[in-house]
């Protein structure tokens, strides 16, 4: 890791922040045990669906609004065959191409709403915790009456009101989402910075003459980012189970847009009753799987990354296999 | 009732006083207490702490100063104070010609560069996300000196002078890759890097293991010489102080005590509460026996310091003008109580009816009897009391003691703040080197009621008054 003396100042730093990064998720190169399987399996989880995601125009074999081929119309809620390995539903749209499409539509709105909450939420968290006082009064209420609407009702409302406006789409989707999360980030992000406000390293910082957004930004914020990586993945999990609601209850994204899981499995509910399980079952298995890889990986992160639940490492030494003449007693 | 020092200086040596870096002029630092919730709730405040309470004193250049105090006696909030990371309440503090007191945080990110500060635990004075080369080379960032090249050589140098070499090998660890003695070293570097002139060390060497602590005074001290810094070196160690201070000040719950050369405390104590601590450094030959007698219970809490000589209730020496007290009666009774087998316990404390009329601080107060007990009764305990220990110094500052019929009323001499007063080449902040205090205490006693004059704890006279050390 160390880096020649002689190095120009833009390698020089940008291998330091390289070695920032590296440093910080350090732990989790260093998990054991179950932590490590769950890492892994999670990682492998979530990584298929981005894959799928990404590589979805190629991947399926249908768009998600096709219903007809070759100038003939789909079946209607036909069974698994070859040609639709999972059948096709009441709109005669192929369900396997629907979810291939949908993992798209749900990652996009996931990412877009974490960027905009974490981006919102970490920099109030920070201002409001480093400098306390009124503006702290005043973001806390108004956050912990955020915090107090039940989640889907508060996206509910708000993917209500951007309807007219911006219309039912991932933008939509995506805010009504944020708006869920933001108190989330800013409540973990200031009370750790109230305590970070309170370390040595802080005041000394104050007593070099550095500005408070300097200190916030050198000082602060590097020793409470750490808590945001597992929180983020966690939430993306919650995100997908509220963006599904939302689709489910018809104010999530509309069928126009996009294939969406949650809007699928509401259209399938009819369905069930007449024992046709295909157009339900897969986009709730979908869910649930990219639901239980991200909480693996959010819950491996948050138990290597946090130097409380941490637990180091430890090996026994194997003294007898030392091909050493000396001998370890005496 | 508080009376001005003589010195508009206070405890300034006459000579330091020309080539002061800091001039330190009645300095109050208080802290507000957060209350109870429900006083929260309703905006109340719940009082303060007098962490620093009227100090004055100079620092010259080139000084090295020693601020000794127990824990919570203030040392630590005025070493702050002095630095502008907490801000004052009252008074002043000149730095190198400019008021500190009440300047815009604008303006004191300047001055930081000339005043830099060593804290406490090294562990944790480092951003334990910032490499020592980040960390350190930070304050010349902070004031834009030099390109990012100058600084790289400027911290290596530094870290070369403050013994972290082979700097290279130094410069990419992270604080958690050094030991203790290693971070301070760092945090001395990053605290010299901008050639300051005043350097704060707040127990610079109270966290670090023994073997490390003289090599860090060791170098602290090879810096002074070289790069001519004054230090302001606060601690609870009187022997570290001995070794590394021209002058020492004493601190108690917020007020200096006493302040002078290094030698004269150590060799001439002059305050109870000096004497008291220079008996508490440990004897390193296990059979020579000192005399021991310490100072009785802790400190007291600092939102409700005693009256008159905040350290009259542990002082042996203390007499009828150092502020005698409601809670000393309290204190008296408790520790007499602490000692004695219940059923003795539950007589006495049978004789009062609540002695939480005892909490509140006053030279005054009406101790109502138990259920059916005359007053006659409780006046006979309390007279027993005095009587079993009649050199108790408690019993110097009650001035009456009235029976009536279901209560006693109890009344203390006024209590008198102590001065500033001037012996030999220390400042002593104790009446029993103030002239106009023992006058004072004589006139009392002789005018006191036959009540109370039943104690013999002789007459105190002005103290070391010949002086032959200097």
């Amino acid at each position: 890791m160390s880096t020649p003396a002689g190095m120009g100042p833009s390698g020089w730093r940008g291998a330091r922040r390289l070695a920032g990064v590296r440093r910080a998720f350090a732990p989790v190169a260093e998990a054991r045990g179950l932590t490590r399987s769950m890492l892994w399996l999670g990682c492998a989880i979530t990584l298929v669906f981005v894959a799928i995601a990404l590589f979805a125009p190629v991947v399926a074999p249908y768009d998600f609004d096709t219903f007809e081929a070759d100038g003939s119309r789909f079946a209607q809620l036909e069974a698994p065959s070859w040609d639709h390995p999972m059948g096709t539903n009441v709109q005669s749209t192929d369900v396997l191409s629907r979810i291939i499409w949908g993992t798209r539509t749900e990652l996009k709105v996931v990412l877009v709403s974490l960027l905009f909450s974490i981006s919102i939420g970490v920099p109030l968290g920070l201002l409001s915790g480093y400098f306390g006082g009124k503006l702290d009064r005043l973001l806390v209420l108004f956050m912990d009456a955020l915090f107090v609407f039940p989640f889907l009702l508060l996206a509910i409302v708000i993917a209500f009101l951007l309807a007219d406006r911006v219309g039912q789409g991932i933008l939509t989707a995506a805010i009504a989402i944020t708006a869920v999360y933001i108190p989330l980030y800013f409540r973990v992000v200031r009370n750790h910075t109230i305590s970070i406000r309170e370390e040595p390293f802080v005041e000394a910082a104050r007593a070099l003459g550095a500005r408070p957004f300097t200190i916030i930004r050198k000082y602060v914020f590097f020793n409470v980012v750490q808590n945001v990586p597992p929180l983020a993945t966690l939430n993306a999990a919650d995100a997908i189970l509220t963006l599904a609601a939302l689709g489910f209850l018809g104010y999530g994204i509309q069928p126009t847009q996009g294939a969406e899981w949650g809007y699928d499995v509401n259209r399938a509910v009819s369905d069930a009753a007449s024992g046709i399980w295909w157009t339900g079952l897969f986009p709730g298995l979908a869910i649930v799987l990219l639901v239980v890889g991200l909480t693996l990986v959010g819950e491996g992160l948050s138990e290597t990354m946090n130097p409380v639940l941490r637990k180091r490492p430890t090996g026994t030494v194997d003294f007898s296999s030392d091909s050493g003449s000396e001998a370890a007693g005496s | 009732m508080q009376r001005k020092p003589e010195l508009a200086g206070g405890h300034a040596s006459p000579s330091a006083h020309d080539s002061a870096l800091v001039s330190i002029r009645g300095l109050k630092t208080y802290y507000s207490i957060r209350g109870s919730f429900a006083q929260r709730l309703i905006g109340r405040e719940a009082g303060h702490v007098k962490a620093v309470d009227d100090v004055s004193l100079d620092l010259g250049r080139g000084e090295v100063l020693g601020l000794v105090g127990e824990s919570g006696s203030g040392k630590t909030t005025l070493g702050r104070t002095l630095l502008g990371l907490v801000p004052a309440t009252e008074g002043s503090v000149v730095f190198d010609g400019r008021e500190i007191v009440g300047l815009r945080d604008r303006d004191l990110r300047e001055l930081r560069r000339k005043m830099q500060v060593v804290f406490q635990d090294p562990h944790a004075s480092l951003n334990p996300a910032m490499t020592i080369e980040q960390s350190v080379g930070h304050p010349l960032e902070i004031h834009k000196i030099g390109t990012s090249d100058e600084r790289r050589r400027r911290v290596a140098e530094t870290l070369d002078t403050v013994g972290l070499s082979p700097p290279e090998q130094f410069m990419v660890k992270y604080p958690s890759d050094l030991s203790g003695g290693q971070k301070q070293r760092a945090v001395i570097a990053r605290a010299i890097i901008l050639n300051p002139v005043l350097l704060v060390a707040d127990e610079p060497v109270s966290m670090l293991d023994m073997s490390v602590r003289a090599k860090i005074l060791e170098l602290m001290l090879e810096l002074k010489r070289e790069f001519d810094l004054t230090y302001l070196y606060i601690t609870h160690d009187l022997a570290t102080a001995k070794f590394f201070c021209d002058r020492i000040a004493i601190m108690y719950l917020g007020r200096i005590v006493e302040i002078g050369p290094s030698r004269a405390i150590y060799e001439n104590p002059r305050h109870p509460y000096t004497k008291a601590l220079l008996r508490a450094i440990p004897e390193p030959d296990p059979r020579r026996k000192v005399p021991r007698d310490l100072p009785r219970g802790e400190v007291p809490d600092a939102a409700r310091p005693p009256l008159g000589c905040s350290f009259h209730p542990r002082c042996g020496q203390a007499f009828e003008v150092c502020g005698w007290e409601t809670r000393d009666l309290r204190d008296l009774l408790e520790q007499r109580w602490a000692h004695q087998v219940e059923e003795q316990y539950e007589a006495e404390r049978a004789l009062f009816d609540d002695i939480s009329v005892l909490d509140s601080s006053a030279v005054h107060a009406r101790l109502r009897t138990g259920r059916g007990v005359p007053g006659a009764a409780l006046a006979g305990l309390l007279g027993s009391i005095r009587d079993e220990n009649p050199s108790e110094p408690f019993w110097t500052g009650v001035e009456q003691v009235a029976t009536e019929t279901d209560a006693v009323d109890i009344r203390w001499r006024e209590p008198l703040s102590p001065r500033a007063t001037g012996v030999g080449d220390v400042q002593v902040e104790c009446h029993l080197y103030d002239d106009a205090a023992l006058e004072e205490a004589a006139r009392r006693r002789e005018e006191g009621s036959p009540h109370t004059t039943v104690g013999g704890t002789g007459t105190p006279t002005r103290q070391g008054a010949p002086e032959g050390s200097a």
